[in-house]
């Protein structure tokens, strides 16, 4: 085979990449380089260094090791039965490329993830070598983010915690089923069990021995998880669902929702569909309902099972539970405000904290930060009654989009 | 009243002045504030009347939210800033208050810096400029942000590229980190910066990490405005990928699937084997109980729990069902309520290592709130369905006593969990004929939230384990 460039292989990997959504570079371990040992800092909140027109943001150099896969997963770019170009980078093109882009500012550190190559143990090793000349020989203190693999030997992931700050399971589909359908080398429970092995790793790391002896941190960000959205016939309260119980199963920092998005030389087993990005939003703001806002899964989706595409979640409950409002500003609980559509946690927030000074009026809610046009309907405080508002037949399409005149050809 | 506030540090010269300006009691109206080169004064040497000496409180909130609000363009702003924190220190107006305009304004230019900083640190493109022969690698930038953050923003850069000097130039500061001393100066003709190999390579990511099939131009110019464009390497093949990505995305679509090529077979063949053996064996007895799917809880646990302990043993013990910690580990009792157990064990003179302890539901039943799952108690079906479990492990460990903990484990058992505070301390007959002690659950003894009541279920639920012992003991005697 005619050896590739670096630049050659760089487009083939990040090509190979793209299907990730994870992207977060935030939390974790404080560290800088103030003193001049090493080079980077981390710790704060992330910053995203560049957007791609997909409006996606560009916070870590996302690639592949290698897109070689002994798998065969039908949703998947990097399938052993796809025909896409394969490539594969050696560690030291790896930490040079990571290096060199941090140096520049292009990024906040490096997202790892790899096609499976002989087996998960091999591949697993190669990617902690990664992460660990990057931590000890360059001495870099910037974010690293490795994919792991399920089946890969206990001791590995132990090393790969100690050098990420955050590791990754994806689940990929909401479904067992589905899972057993397109991905058939990959089990659900193995991918759980790999995730609880995470979980009370990190926990072991966080107790001091009875000499007050911390162990090293294990992956100080935490870990997250991938579901492809729209490959299968999974209803968006199952795909909750599953997401609330990994939340509470494995204290995940995030799940991230990808939806199905058409890949070079497709499985026949899975026809391309237009990405149901609007679908993914929906989730998004589903799965912000249940993170921040105290809401249960069974709860946002309606009986249908689909999210409601032209409101958003939180709109919809409250037209769907209108005896619940009007919501009275100056007494209601933080968990009620939080129900009301327009108010967020901040503004609930310096609602509070002005309420123990004086009565709100409804002009003081703007400077708050309310979103007075969805909130309108659902409150009531001096200045202001929503009347007949509420029993309005026509509330829903007061914010919904205009109905469309359906095309004649 | 003239006060010329300094082009760097003009914030902390801001800070001491109004310290002072308050002591001698000059109200806000009666300043003018600059920053910069003194200028002709239209109104100067009007005495302004004097107000009551004021010492400047301010919550330590209020300080940093208006340091980093006084980076802000408006030239309005010392004087805001000024009358505000009069009127903070006076108790005139509360912290934070948003119906106050001043407030609302000032803390509406602090967000707007905060963001502008965050876009600095994100838009910053450096470009190598390491002399020949230098030990320590050094860049440059030019950047150009909207309001004079300089000053605030670039520790940061400092905190980060510890190991290499960089130069920051914007309009009107020039940022200098050399050998780890960090300056700020005026900018003065900065000089254009040389090419760098590294921005082709950086492009050829950013071409290929863009998706065509998920375009969403307003997402991205929300968060990357157009006005950084031009310091951005990235951001000339912007147009080219918007214009090209509808078709790539009908491409992809609209081409046939190819078939497998050949390789797929040879490397699928040496794939790792998973399936399951066909008979339930001791050593397959976990494998198995993983894969369940006798009952809809495997979907949602981490794993099934087996019992632990020897086979045959003359007692067997049996629980409920895992929890959050035996779920995690794959070990019957090592969670509170297993510690509770091991404790009462040991008070009981009961050895744990004797017995096989086991549940009567293998998998852990949840709902999950936050971060956090509830228990929840495993229905009659559940525990029909998981006994075809429980009985193999029966067959393997031929008890002649088993300790069944708890109304799941009794109903398991003998066909009945009702009742169960009278029926402890009794034996009955299990459905398969052998022996049941029946007794409390030990995590019934951690829910119990009176003192005296958790104390006397502790001690029956001891003297319960006694019994167990004590036959254990006569078991093994002779």
């Amino acid at each position: 085979m005619v050896q590739r460039t670096l630049t050659e292989k760089l487009a083939i990997l990040a090509d190979a990449a793209k299907y990730d959504a994870s992207c977060a570079s935030s939390g974790g371990e404080k560290r800088g380089s103030r003193d001049g040992s090493g080079l980077g800092s981390s710790g704060g909140s992330g910053i995203c260094h560049a957007y791609a027109p997909d409006g996606r943001c560009i916070s870590l150099l996302k690639i592949l090791m290698t897109n070689f896969c002994i798998y065969d997963c039908a949703y998947c770019v990097n399938r052993v039965s796809s025909r896409v170009e394969r490539a594969r980078f050696s560690v030291e093109e790896v930490v040079k490329l990571t290096i060199e882009f941090y140096r520049r500012n292009y990024i906040e550190g490096l997202f790892l993830s790899s096609g499976i190559i002989r087996s998960p143990d091999d591949t697993m090793t190669e990617m902690v070598r990664i992460a660990r000349t990057l931590r000890q020989r360059e001495n870099f203190r910037g974010y690293i983010h490795l994919k792991t693999i399920p089946d890969a030997a206990p001791e590995l992931i132990e090393e790969a915690g100690l050098w990420a700050d955050r590791l990754s399971i994806n689940v990929e589909l909401p479904t067992e089923q589905a899972l057993s359908q397109f991905a058939p080398e990959k089990s659900a429970q193995r991918i759980r069990a790999a995730m609880g092995d995470v979980r009370q790793r990190r926990e072991a790391g966080r107790e001091a021995s009875f000499r007050g002896k911390r162990p090293p941190r294990f992956a100080p960000a935490g870990q997250s998880t991938q579901m492809i959205v729209g490959a299968d016939a999974a209803k968006d309260a199952q795909i909750l669902q599953s997401a609330s119980t990994l939340y509470a199963s494995y204290k995940l920092g995030r799940v991230y929702y990808s939806a199905f998005s058409p890949i070079p030389d497709a499985s026949k087993a899975l026809p391309l569909i237009k990405p149901p990005l609007m679908r993914e939003h929906r989730l998004y703001q589903a799965d912000w309902l249940m993170r921040f806002y105290g809401f249960q899964a069974a709860e946002i989706a309606p009986p249908s099972g689909m999210l409601d595409l032209e409101v958003d979640p939180k709109l919809a409950w409250a037209l769907a539970h209108r005896d619940q409002f009007p919501v009275e500003v100056n007494r209601a609980s933080r968990e009620m405000l939080l129900r009301v559509p327009g108010f967020g946690t901040r503004s609930v927030d310096r609602m509070l904290a002005a309420r123990r000074h004086r009565t709100l009026r409804y002009e003081d809610l703007l400077p708050l930060g309310c979103v007075l046009k969805h909130a309108r309907p659902f409150i009531s405080l001096p200045g202001w009654s929503p009347r007949g508002m509420l029993d309005d037949a026509g509330l829903r399409a007061r914010f919904a989009p205009p109905p469309k005149q359906l095309s004649l050809f | 009243m003239r006060i010329c506030l300094p082009v760097l540090g003009s914030v902390a010269a801001w800070r001491q002045e109004a310290r002072r300006l308050a002591r001698a009691g000059i109200p806000s109206e009666a300043v003018l504030w600059q920053v910069g080169e003194d200028a002709a004064d239209l109104f100067a040497a009007e005495e302004a009347p004097r107000g009551p000496a004021t010492d400047l409180r301010l919550p330590r909130a209020a300080i940093a939210s208006m340091e980093t609000a006084l980076h802000h363009s408006d030239p309005e702003r010392f004087a805001r800033a000024y009358d505000l924190v009069l009127r903070l220190s006076q108790g005139r107006l509360r912290w934070g208050d948003r119906s106050d305009r001043a407030m609302a304004k000032l803390l509406a230019q602090e967000k707007a810096v905060r963001r502008d900083i965050h876009k600095m640190h994100a838009f910053v493109r450096f470009r190598e400029v390491t002399p020949e022969g230098a030990n320590r690698r050094a860049f440059a930038a030019w950047f150009e942000p909207e309001h004079p953050i300089t000053e605030a923003a670039v520790p940061f850069f400092a905190k980060r590229f510890g190991d290499m000097d960089w130069v920051i130039a914007t309009p009107l500061h020039t940022a200098r980190f050399v050998n780890g001393v960090l300056e700020v100066e005026e900018t003065r003709d900065p000089a254009p910066l040389p090419e760098d190999a590294g921005e082709e390579l950086w492009r050829t990511y950013y071409a290929h990490i863009f998706n065509p099939a998920r375009l969403m131009v307003s997402a991205m110019t929300s968060e990357m405005p157009r006005k950084y464009w031009k310091n951005l390497p990235e951001a000339r093949l912007i147009p080219e990928l918007i214009r090209t990505a509808p078709a790539r995305a009908e491409e992809m679509r609209a081409k046939l699937p190819t078939l497998p090529p050949p390789r797929v077979q040879a490397v699928q063949a040496r794939l790792p084997d998973h399936s399951l053996p066909q008979d339930v064996t001791p050593a397959s007895f976990k494998a198995h109980l993983d894969a369940c799917t006798r009952c809809p809880l495997g979907g949602c646990a981490t794993q099934g729990v087996a019992g632990e302990g020897p086979r045959p043993a003359a007692l067997m013990v049996v629980g409920e069902q895992p929890g959050d910690a035996e779920d995690l580990a794959g070990r019957p009792f090592v969670g509170p309520a297993g510690q509770m157990f091991d404790a009462c064990a040991a008070e009981a003179g009961l050895d744990r290592g004797r017995a096989y302890v086991t549940n009567a539901v293998k998998h852990f039943k949840f709902a999950p709130r936050g971060k956090r799952r509830l228990h929840q108690r495993p229905g009659a079906g559940e525990v029909m369905a998981c006994k075809w479990w429980l009985g193999l492990e029966r067959s393997w460990v031929q008890p002649r006593l088993t300790l069944a903990m708890g109304a799941t484990a009794a109903l398991a058992l003998t066909g009945s969990g009702e009742r169960l505070l009278q029926r402890r301390g009794t034996v009955e007959r299990a459905e398969d004929g052998g022996a049941v002690l029946l007794t409390l659950h030990p995590s019934y003894l951690l829910r119990l939230p009176d003192e005296a009541a958790a104390a006397r279920a502790r001690a029956e639920f001891t003297a319960d384990l006694a019994r167990a012992a004590d036959f254990l003991d006569q078991a093994h005697s002779p």
